[in-house]
């Protein structure tokens, strides 16, 4: 692969991105993608967030996931970070606890691929309006 | 804290609490100086002299789901481990700048860590936000500002994932040229 070293280098990556996102745009409607929000404050980037979230960004597209990634602040739940909020279309947001590249991993390969439940849910506490 | 680019991460997302829309992040190297210099500016809402005065305070914070507020304390504390110091300037309305110094070769200056990484996933999760990142060393600099990226992208997410990955390689290359 090419190296990207100029925004030159990144248009050809845009070309291609606009290519897929003229085809999703004609088979989905947007609210159909998983929303993925990693707890971005002093505790989790401490515990290792940044890796986390890179992990997803690297690996959704190759397993055919269209989410979007986002981060988000302290959720009150600093003992199990890294921590990851995953909302699936029509379903309730489920949080995830210890969430290290390999739960990540997991979590792809089973939740996210295939609905089935992985351990280090943190039961909800809250509801978000 | 393992290395400054987590600090970086951390103290922008205060950045981006403040409700800001352009933030700065500026990292200096000078070996012949002896300094590592890393500074965020921001056009958030800024803080009064009071909070100002507190927010080195590891028991103040401003959120509500716990009660300290650890980024601030530990990266000043990293700066004045190594002889550097942790200096912040903000108004209310007037946004805030934090600055922080390190003695280049202290044995306890943690290493600055993937900035790379860090900038692209501060750019990736805040669309909104028009980052302009800075990188100076001895040798030169390197600047990216994601205004000039969203110009270029022409309505293109700039949150999207391959340019995400993009924009990471695009910086790791160039701060390796440098």
């Amino acid at each position: 692969m090419e190296k990207i070293k100029s925004l030159a280098d990144l248009k050809k990556i845009k070309d291609n991105v606009q290519a897929k996102i003229e085809l999703r745009e004609k088979s989905e409607h947007p609210e159909s993608r998983i929303q993925i929000k990693v707890a971005m404050a002093t505790c989790g980037i401490a515990a290792g967030s940044k890796a986390t979230m890179a992990y997803f960004l690297d690996h959704l597209e190759e397993n055919g996931i269209d989410a979007v990634v986002t981060q988000t602040g302290c959720m009150g739940y600093c003992y199990a970070e890294p921590t990851v909020e995953i909302t699936k279309p029509g379903k309730e947001p489920i949080v995830f606890g210890h969430v290290n590249c390999a739960k990540a991993e997991e979590i792809i390969q089973k939740y996210l691929k295939n609905d089935e439940l992985v351990e280090g849910i943190i039961p909800a506490n809250y509801q978000s309006i | 804290m393992k290395d400054l680019a987590s600090h970086i991460m951390d103290i922008v997302q205060n950045s981006i609490r403040a409700c800001a829309g352009e933030i700065e992040v500026y990292v200096a190297e000078s070996q012949e100086d002896n300094r590592l210099t890393i500074r965020i500016r921001d056009n958030g809402c800024g803080m009064s002299a009071e909070t100002v005065a507190r927010v080195r305070d590891p028991f103040f914070t401003s959120r509500t789901v716990r009660k300290v507020g650890l980024g601030i304390p530990l990266l000043q504390q990293n700066a004045e481990r190594t002889g550097g110091r942790l200096d912040i300037v903000s108004a209310p309305g007037e946004g805030t700048t934090l600055t922080a110094t390190f003695e280049y070769d202290h044995l306890d200056r943690p290493p600055l860590g993937d900035m790379a990484e860090t900038m692209s996933l501060l750019i990736g999760a805040n669309p909104g936000i028009r980052f302009v990142y800075r990188h100076e060393t001895d040798r030169g600099a390197y600047s990216l500002d994601t205004q000039e990226v969203c110009e270029m992208l022409e309505g293109v997410p700039i949150d999207y994932p391959e340019i995400i990955a993009g924009i990471r390689e695009m910086i790791r290359e160039n701060l390796r040229a440098l």
